[in-house]
């Protein structure tokens, strides 16, 4: 078993952390207090191809494997999740969910804007209905012949106002139940599309999140991805995508307040020693990198088996929930040994702690996730 | 017009040091292109990037064995064209140069870092020019290129000169010459296996110099603390026991 | 058989790091009673040659040839590699500066002599000649041995300890063949009267602890009443409240004065990497855990705004 990572991705890695260590850093603080998109930062991450990593190349992609993926999402995460959280629905979803179901006309049409970062895409399937229970949409895409008509709401939209190429799920059948779901390619300009206000949210601020409502938006039918009623597969399979993407940034959350605790551990001094030199200290640090470890091998095994095109959902379900949950607890912990420090912005593991809540909720909740692996357990 | 950049393999400049057996501990040591090779290469890559100029190719070179070659493949990564390998070890700056001139001597404009971080070898550059008989600047903080005219900016003491040069031409570049080292783009790391990397055979010559043995740093004596109430006293410690005023 | 030393001059006037080399060159022929030979090149007045005698310069050959108006490696190399052919040199001390530098690495080619840069301290042998140097950025230090008959060095700046020798040296100046230059200086670009930070022998830094350049005023006031340069750390020059040559560090300059005096300053690994060679830092700071004790020899823990005004009025 090999479990050495080859040059170019640990190249693919290094690129990845030199970027945010030297860029995204300067401003993440900023960025988180004010809401701000990080425009700069997706178009310097475009045009280094971390937007369309393991697109075909002839489409403008990397031609990357999933692992190399991982690596790469963990290293910016650890800085930034807001970048992380644009970077993964570009790539996990957006990006590969095209790729693969979408023919060839709508690959070439949409793909090699995406890929280099001069559009970024959305993927639209939370409803306000309908969150876990994905299968009842309440957003209708009317079959009108050569076009659909959509109408709904949409909730919790990563990307809502920067993207310019949104998939969008939608009810066609209502008598077909999840069957008659169908997904799009729709352009965000289209018109009777609206957004809502950027929502206020707890953590990974600096992305841009909307409710987006549709008023008779009319979409081509070229623009419909697989046969009729193809859309509920369609999601669920770029879901099971997803959730390596979401694991690697959970992964990266905790990586990046496992490093601030140590180094914080190393430098502050309590009872005439380092902190790092009490065995509850160190004891706790002991358990994050054990945390940390187990998650990175789940996401990579899931990575692996991905690019093996064996089937990959359940091991990418476990990886989404144990490092979400991880994440959790290692960055609470993280604020924990930084005592009153912890607490206050300028030291970002607060700020880690607040971006780790996100990971255990979106792209299929933990509960949702514990679902399809104890669903994959019990069957006959 | 090419550019070679001359690529030092040192250890990353956050590692730990260790010593043993008299020599550098290579284990766990993360290997990196010498960072002021690094900007050199930057430079050379804005050049190449620039169509207003002559600059159509940029090769690199580096002195060591095959260990090296991931090193050698980031800068094909970053964009370099070709690589070659001079298959040895570099023990010293004298050797290593005399290496160098292998391949140095088809170039028109050869660039090298002004140090390594590693045995802060500063010359080099230096030894490669005379070596070839190019023209040679050193302390070079900006390359530019106007029509067929090499304008650098060599450093000195409180200010810098503006220089033009003949070609070929070694410069011995440091911080300034490039703002901030390239990071690879994917797309590069991706082909950089199939750009040639050729291994070309060392000379034998001889070394001028080589290192005995190594010395740890002796720890630093303790902090003498001065109360903030009695400043009088640091200024009387700084007279007469450090003797510095 | 004699030791030669490059005389740099700045607009005909020589440097205490010159006088330095001198009196470490003056140590190394006393040892093997050979002759002491400083070689200047430039337009120097005859009282500031001449004053190479007084660290123990044995003969000053001189050259005002206005080939060396500006340096050029190529030129300089040709007229030291004929100064030390003449004088039979065994060891040749350079600068460790921008010119030393490169004039080392020509030469070492020129003459087939190993080349050791930073040297630290006197040769602990002759031949062949073994001396100690920094290298890992200062990290560790490296015991060389030159295997050639003529040995390089330049000379790590504040090694050595500067001794006035009055000697009776002769001037004679020397006639060179030159090559033609491959390089033209087109312009010089030089800000005038402020102290070189790397020449500086007082130094007083702020860093991130002042709050803002508009507190700089204190240290300004120190300095003035040492005659010290000003520096600054990374931070302080990135955000704007410090011009960038003030920047002392890994990526700034690296500075080996008597005293350096940092204010507010935390003390980075990147920061200490320009300063550890001072012979004596001084650290002021709030925090008492700042890693800038570590590698202080004197430190104050304490409001920076009330001790550095009293510390500039207890020097006055």
């Amino acid at each position: 078993m090999n479990f050495e990572f080859t040059e170019e991705q640990l190249m693919i890695r290094d690129a990845a952390r030199d970027y945010v260590q030297r860029e995204a850093i300067k401003d993440v603080l900023e960025r988180d207090e004010k809401s701000e998109f990080p425009a700069k930062h997706v178009k310097a991450l475009g045009e280094l191809g971390f937007l369309g990593m393991m697109a075909d190349p002839k489409y403008g992609g990397g031609g990357m494997d999933t692992v190399s993926y991982v690596l790469a999402m963990e290293e910016i995460s650890k800085v930034d999740a807001s970048l992380g959280v644009i970077m993964s629905v570009n790539n996990s979803l957006v990006v590969w969910g095209l790729q693969k179901y979408g023919n060839d006309f709508q690959k070439d049409k949409y793909l090699p804007a995406l890929c280099d970062g001069r559009q970024i895409g959305a993927f639209l399937l939370s409803e306000p209905e309908a969150g876990s229970d994905a299968s009842h949409q309440h957003t209708t895409a009317e079959d009108k012949g050569d076009y659909y008509l959509i109408n709904g709401t949409k909730n919790w939209i990563t990307n809502a106002n920067s993207a310019s190429v949104y998939l969008v799920v939608a009810q066609t059948h209502p008598e077909k139940k999840h069957k008659g779901i169908n997904a799009f390619i729709v352009d965000k300009n289209s018109p009777g599309i609206s957004l809502g206000p950027h929502e206020n949210k707890m953590g990974m601020r600096s992305s841009d999140t909307h409710s987006v409502m549709f008023t008779d938006v009319k979409v081509p039918k070229e623009n419909r991805i697989g046969d009729d009623g193809f859309g509920f597969t369609f999601a669920m399979r770029v879901l099971e995508g997803g959730r390596i993407g979401i694991a690697s940034q959970a992964l990266g959350i905790a990586g990046g307040a496992m490093e601030r605790a140590i180094a914080y551990s190393k430098e502050r001094k309590s009872f005439g020693t380092e902190i790092s030199n009490h065995q509850a200290i160190a004891f706790k640090l002991a358990d994050m990198a054990v945390k940390i470890e187990n998650a990175r091998n789940l996401c990579l095994k899931a990575a692996w088996l991905k690019d093996q095109h064996k089937p990959f959902g359940i091991f990418s379900a476990m990886a989404k929930q144990y490092a979400a949950d991880i994440a959790m607890e290692v960055t609470t912990e993280a604020v924990q040994i930084h005592g009153g420090y912890g607490y206050v912005k300028e030291y970002h593991v607060e700020r880690l702690m607040r971006e780790a809540k996100l990971t255990q909720i979106y792209e299929g909740t933990s509960e949702v996730q514990k679902i399809i692996i104890s669903r994959d357990l019990l069957h006959d | 017009m090419k550019i070679l950049v001359c690529l030092g393999n040192v250890p990353d400049t956050t590692t730990k040091i260790k010593i043993s057996d008299n020599k550098l501990d290579a284990t766990g040591i993360q290997w990196i292109i010498n960072p002021w090779d690094e900007l050199a290469l930057t430079r050379a890559m804005e050049l190449k990037e620039d169509a207003n100029n002559l600059v159509d190719g940029v090769s690199v070179v580096s002195v060591g064995l095959a260990s090296a070659e991931p090193t050698i493949r980031k800068a094909l990564a970053i964009g370099a064209d070709e690589a070659f390998r001079i298959d040895c070890e570099p023990t010293d700056a004298f050797f290593t140069a005399t290496q160098l001139s292998l391949v140095a001597k088809d170039f028109d404009i050869v660039l090298t870092g002004i140090e390594s971080s590693d045995y802060n070898g500063i010359s080099v550059g230096g030894m490669l020019a005379e070596i070839i008989g190019s023209a040679s600047v050193s302390a070079v903080s900006s390359l530019n290129i106007d029509a067929d005219k090499i304008i650098v900016s060599r450093e000195i003491d409180g200010g810098k000169e503006t220089v033009t040069t003949q070609l070929p031409v070694v410069l011995t570049v440091q911080k300034g010459i490039a703002k901030d080292p390239r990071i690879p783009a994917m797309r590069g790391i991706m082909m950089a296996r199939q750009k040639p990397l050729k291994v070309i055979a060392a000379t034998s010559t001889a070394n001028l110099t080589e290192i005995l043995k190594f010395e740890m740093p002796q720890a630093k004596g303790k902090c003498k603390m001065v109360d903030a109430e009695n400043v009088a006293e640091l200024v009387n410690l700084l007279r007469n026991e450090a003797k510095v005023i | 058989m004699s030791v030669l030393i490059y005389a740099q001059n700045w607009d005909g006037k020589f440097k205490k790091s010159v006088y330095e080399l001198l009196s470490y060159g003056k140590k190394i022929a006393e040892n093997n009673g050979t002759e002491l030979i400083a070689l200047s090149l430039g337009n120097v007045e005859k009282d500031e040659l001449e004053s190479l005698a007084n660290y123990g310069a044995d003969k000053i050959y001189f050259s005002n040839n206005s080939a060396f108006e500006s340096f050029d490696n190529e030129i300089f190399t040709a007229a030291l590699k004929q100064t030390a052919e003449k004088v039979a040199a065994k060891e040749i001390i350079l600068l460790h500066n921008n010119e030393g530098k490169a004039l080392g690495s020509h030469l070492s080619v020129a003459l087939k002599a190993g080349f050791v840069s930073a040297a630290v301290a006197l040769p602990e042998s002759y031949s062949p000649i073994t001396i100690k140097k920094k290298v890992f950025t200062g990290k560790a230090f490296a015991h060389v041995k030159v295997n050639s008959d003529i040995a390089i060095l330049t000379l790590s700046p504040n090694s050595f300890e500067i001794k006035e020798i009055a000697s009776a040296a002769t001037t004679e100046e020397m006639n060179f063949t030159l090559p033609t230059a491959k390089t033209k200086v087109e312009s010089r670009e030089v800000s005038k009267g402020k102290l070189l930070l790397t020449d500086a022998d007082l130094v007083v830094s702020g860093g991130r602890g002042l709050k803002s350049g508009e507190n700089w005023g204190m240290l300004e006031d120190l300095a003035g009443v040492l005659g010290a340069a000003l520096a600054c750390s990374r931070p302080v020059s990135d955000e704007g409240w410090r011009s960038h040559t003030e920047h002392v560090g890994q990526t700034g300059k690296i500075i080996a004065p008597n005293l350096y005096i940092a204010v507010g300053i935390s003390g980075a690994i990147q920061h200490v990497g320009g300063i550890s060679s001072s012979k004596c830092i001084v650290a002021i700071n709030k925090d008492p855990d700042a890693p800038i004790f570590e590698v202080a020899d004197y430190g104050i823990v304490g409001d920076a705004f009330k001790i550095v005004p009293e510390l500039t009025a207890a020097l006055k």
